[in-house]
């Protein structure tokens, strides 16, 4: 079996979509990938909008849609809107905190042909999982949905995003997936901007903290091998090597928010300039192939040096764009990530102070946010 | 390669949350799983296709000997990395 590979020269279509069927949540994580502005409940896409986005998305081929937020099921179509994908033969992903559906809607969810359930824990321990996600009782509902996923015969990944409050207790996070008889955890250290690049000091572990956790994920992936699958994403700052970034911007998958509008990847909206297209006025498959905001990183013509001749070029893509936005002021460098990126101690140093220094209180993601006392920190320019 | 001998009287089949498909817009069969997509090569999705959570190893070994009037240890041989492979990937459940 091989990955998918590109057909001739021309584009491929994209594997995947993700929806952001709402930016409604319950929960107020620090880390939200959502966009600091959320959009709000009136501008939403209809039911029928939805639907027909999954019809061109299917037709584009796309084989996988991801039902995301915010919180999508506090969409009361989202069943409705789970048959329909699964009818246009798409792989359908819930990602969801577990906090909202009640049993009925859950069954009404799996009816509807949900193939796959992808659940967040803020913690192993409910206390400060329940300060992370500022909702108190939140870790029972989890528990109780994980338990309501498995009875209905489905995969079930855990979710856990790792920050200073919680790394200590990855092991702890691993158990208590394998408790719930999850196929899958992912565990992922949060990615710096938006929300999170506001809550820098609040959410970077120390270095031994990590590498504590390493050692930790290692020691379980021997362990647990055949029981759980243990995926683990490092956190940037203290990597040498970049992540390929959405394998690739505008090569593999869409984002599309909450009122239509397609970016190349759920944060792209933080780099100034880039024009979306909004499913309202123009078909999907005329975004995916002509969309400005998709063509401006695409492929490797706009790569800078170090990235344009490097060996790593088509594998790590220069990494990602709203890093190298957030940290270097430019969406156009290499991801300051990368060990050959001249940002790079800088960023590293950055991580190392933010880490040593106090904790501040979160700033909790809210969908009408109070301007930031300072705003997100500066960029590590010059 | 050493691979691990199974259990003949097995009955595999597609894990939970794994489909497999055929998909227009790329013109080959498609395995749809959790967070994953793969394209099965030829031997791979004849084997998926015939595996229907009825059949037995045993079976499948049999009808692939008489379709293709190969030797059986080595149909054996590679169903058995085969299934192994996929088992590992949890393409496949038993």
């Amino acid at each position: 079996m091989n990955a998918p590979r590109n057909i001739g020269s021309t584009l491929p279509p994209p594997m995947a979509v993700l929806l952001e069927l709402t930016h409604r949540c319950p929960l107020q994580c620090p880390y939200c990938s959502n966009p600091i502005q959320m959009e709000q409940v009136k501008g939403e896409l209809s039911t029928a909008e939805w639907k027909s986005v999954l019809d061109q998305a299917a037709k584009l081929g796309v084989l996988q849609v991801h039902f995301s937020g915010g919180e999508p099921t506090v969409r009361q179509d989202l069943a409705e809107l789970i048959a329909h994908a699964r009818a246009v033969g798409l792989y359908t992903n819930l990602i969801t905190s577990g906090v909202a559906a009640n049993k009925a809607r859950f069954d009404a969810m799996v009816a509807a042909g949900i193939d796959h359930v992808q659940l967040s824990i803020q913690d192993a321990e409910a206390e400060t999982a329940e300060k992370i996600g500022n909702y108190a009782g939140a870790q029972e509902k989890k528990l109780t949905f994980a338990r309501w996923v498995r009875e209905a015969g489905l995969p079930l990944t855990i979710n856990a995003v790792v920050n200073r409050h919680n790394i200590d207790r990855v092991g702890a996070m691993i158990d208590l997936a394998v408790s719930l008889d999850a196929h899958r955890v992912e565990i992922a250290n949060v990615q710096y901007y938006g929300w999170a690049l506001r809550n820098l000091e609040a959410l970077m572990p120390r270095f031994d903290q990590f590498e504590a956790s390493i050692a930790t994920v290692e020691a379980a992936r021997e362990r647990l091998k055949g029981i759980i699958v243990i995926d683990y994403v490092v956190p940037d700052y203290y990597a040498r090597v970049p992540k390929a970034c959405m394998n690739g911007w505008g090569r593999r998958f869409m984002n599309i928010t909450p009122s239509g509008k397609v970016l190349p990847c759920h944060a792209a909206e933080t780099i100034p300039n880039l024009d979306f297209d909004s499913v309202r006025e123009r078909p999907l498959a005329e975004i995916w192939a002509k969309s400005s905001a998709f063509e401006a990183f695409r492929g490797t013509d706009w790569m800078p040096e170090p990235c344009k001749s490097c060996d790593q070029r088509e594998v790590d893509w220069g990494g990602c764009r709203c890093q190298a936005m957030a940290l270097t002021g430019s969406a156009a460098e290499a991801d300051p990530a990368c060990g050959l990126s001249p940002h790079h101690a800088k960023l590293r140093a950055m991580a190392e102070a933010a880490s040593h220094a106090a904790s501040p209180e979160f700033q909790y993601r809210r969908i009408a946010p109070r301007p930031a006392q300072s705003d997100s920190p500066e960029p590590v320019v010059g | 390669m050493t691979v691990a001998a199974l259990d003949l009287a097995a009955k595999p089949r597609l894990a939970p949350g794994v489909r497999l498909k055929y998909d227009d817009a790329r013109e080959c069969w498609v395995v749809l799983a959790p967070e994953r997509v793969l394209m099965p090569d030829e031997t791979a999705l004849e084997v998926l296709q015939r595996l229907d959570g009825q059949k037995t190893i045993d079976d499948l070994v049999n009808e692939l000997v008489t379709a293709y009037e190969a030797d059986r240890g080595e149909i054996l041989a590679d169903v058995t990395e085969l299934l192994n492979g996929l088992l590992e990937k949890r393409v496949l459940a038993l």
